[in-house]
């Protein structure tokens, strides 16, 4: 009942965000002679330095934003996954090797590796994306970029819950008759031991979300993450702080971004606490 | 207990060596050079300065320069502020972040401990949702919301801290509880899981029967393995606070090593970034042996020499 509405609060966030930016009459990245406009009725929720609609922006945002969150947790997820079950599966020295690079990488900074990651590739994945039918994505390189360096750096823990989790599903009598009658050690992992994992994982996704969110926000916040003509919650508030002084601040420039990042955050870390609840 | 700790740092070198390997490759691999600038640089004054900090040849021979130069208690200069060692820089400023990092990890533990243990008491009526409530809706505001509305409400509008800057008690107090705030929701849930698989246990039921207050037993009882998980989360919690007090230093002006951290990310300062991360690496390792260590202690069934 309760997960019902929250589920549907969500899913009008995103639905707000996905159609938002079409109905708003104003454009993105248009600038008008409005600048920092307190809200009211032309600008519902007031303009930013440029004169830019803010409410546009944030719908906008939370496009960008909850993609990132979709796609980075996927990623992580398929990584994840993959990971933990090759691990715990093989066990031995190939699980301890596996597991000690975790450790490490758990022990190394993640915006070091995401930072890496960006600008090792940038370039090159643009220079591909050109010659390739899909040119039209070359503008969106670093984006893409974002999905799949944030995805790799959030995998770590799932590849820990997964792989412990494998390492008692495998002595089950199960697993040992489908050894028997011949099947392939790929095909007991997807077809017998996945399936098992695959609630955890599950519940997983809904921590992994808010965590890629939080992540792209953060490093956008710092202005390593989404650039400039694209905008997302992190930038925005980004925007907004940078704009905090003492004698006069567009509060609405901070408390806004805020609010949207803080509430869909919020929800989703509601709807995973009550998925993770046992059933009554 | 001697011999534990003997294996344990015997164990975090090639951990330490791992994570320096990693990312002293990567920075050397990613575009860009620590000595560009606007101005072009012309070849031969890049190469001198390439090999007066040994950094000529393939990146195995410059990392090999690179380790047996920190095994010699060296971490090198750096390369954007020039004429200052890394250990200098990192001297200077890790006990400004040592200093906030621990108030907030004293306010994360010291709010959240009640706030679980609250929570998982009253679970059964209003008022036990209400704090877990209380507690994700902590976790999930983060830092960098909290820090930039913390400065427009409590400085600008109610002028009651200052807004930025070092060296006062006042000044430490915006920038403490916004980077402590998300981990006292982490820490309440995580002692309240843990102490509502323990509410549920034998010895608790006995306690009951044998007519001890529901105060006593969840406070002397009950809580001493339920706080086990919120112990082990010691590392990461540390870990968190960290790369926290990256954005809060920004935010707040702190001149702690997290803003040295970011700018040498960006110049790409290869023995600054690869210094600091070793120092961050040695405080995980240093808090999950002495998480390994509280376990044992609070749970005489956990041997730590086998």
């Amino acid at each position: 009942m309760k997960l019902r509405i929250l589920l549907i609060a969500f899913i009008l966030i995103g639905a707000a965000a996905i159609v938002g930016p079409w109905i708003s009459p104003y454009g993105v990245s248009e600038v008008s002679s409005a600048r920092l406009a307190s809200p009211g009725f032309a600008h519902w929720l007031g303009t930013d330095l440029h004169g830019r609609d803010l409410l546009t922006r944030l719908l906008y945002g939370g496009r960008i934003s909850l993609l990132v969150g979709l796609v980075g947790a996927s990623v992580s997820l398929l990584v994840g996954v993959a990971y933990g079950l090759t691990a715990g599966y093989l066990g031995g020295c190939i699980d301890n090797a596996m597991m000690r690079l975790v450790d490490t990488l758990y022990a190394l900074p993640r915006i070091v590796l995401v930072i890496v990651l960006i600008s090792l590739f940038d370039l090159k994945l643009k220079g591909f994306l050109d010659v390739t039918p899909l040119a039209f994505l070359a503008p969106h390189a670093r984006l893409l970029l974002l999905f799949v360096a944030l995805g790799l750096v959030e995998w770590l823990t799932l590849a820990r819950i997964v792989r412990s989790q494998v390492l008692s599903i495998k002595e089950r009598p199960f697993v040992l008759s489908s050894r028997l009658i011949g099947q392939t050690t790929p095909t007991i992992l997807i077809r017998q031991i996945l399936p098992q994992v695959l609630p955890i994982v599950l519940t997983y996704l809904t921590l992994a979300l808010p965590a890629v969110i939080l992540e792209e926000s953060f490093l956008s916040f710092l202005g390593l993450g989404v650039q400039a003509p694209l905008a997302s919650w992190g930038t925005l508030l980004a925007d907004g702080a940078s704009l905090l002084n003492p004698i006069h601040t567009p509060w609405w420039c901070i408390v806004f971004p805020s609010f949207a990042l803080a509430s869909s955050l919020l929800l989703l870390n509601f709807i995973g606490d009550q998925l993770r609840q046992p059933q009554k | 207990m001697t011999t534990f700790i003997f294996r344990r740092l015997l164990s975090s070198i090639p951990v330490g060596v791992a994570v320096v390997v990693i990312c002293f490759t990567l920075i050397r691999l990613a575009p860009g050079s620590p000595f560009s600038s606007e101005r072009a640089l012309d070849p031969a004054t890049k190469q001198m300065l390439e090999s007066k900090y040994r950094l000529t040849g393939s990146i195995p021979t410059q990392l090999f320069c690179y380790l047996s130069q920190i095994a010699k208690g060296d971490l090198g200069e750096s390369l954007k502020y020039r004429g200052r060692s890394v250990v200098e820089i990192i001297g200077q400023s890790l006990p400004r972040s040592i200093l906030l990092g621990s108030i907030s990890f004293l306010i994360s533990i010291g709010l959240g401990i009640p706030l679980g243990a609250w929570s998982a008491a009253r679970n059964q009526d209003r008022a036990g949702s209400i704090l877990n409530g209380l507690a994700i809706l902590s976790l999930s505001i983060p830092t960098f919301i909290l820090a930039p509305t913390s400065v427009l409400f409590f400085s600008f509008y109610f002028h009651l801290f200052p807004p930025a800057g070092w060296g006062e008690p006042s000044q430490l107090v915006l920038p403490a509880v916004a980077l402590a705030l998300p981990f006292v929701g982490v820490c309440a849930r995580l002692v309240r899981s843990g102490l509502l698989g323990t509410l549920g246990s034998d010895f608790i039921r006995t306690g009951r029967s044998k007519g001890l207050s529901e105060t006593k037993l969840v406070l002397l009882h009950a809580l001493r393995p339920a706080i086990l998980p919120l112990i082990s989360y010691a590392g990461p919690l540390a870990a968190g606070i960290l790369t926290g007090s990256l954005l809060i230093e920004e935010t707040f002006a702190i001149p702690g090593v997290g803003q040295f951290f970011v700018s040498g990310v960006i110049n790409r300062d290869v023995f600054l970034v690869s210094g600091v991360v070793l120092v961050y690496c040695a405080f995980l390792l240093f808090f999950n042996l002495v998480a390994d260590w509280l376990t044992a202690l609070l749970d005489p069934r956990i041997r730590l020499d086998s």
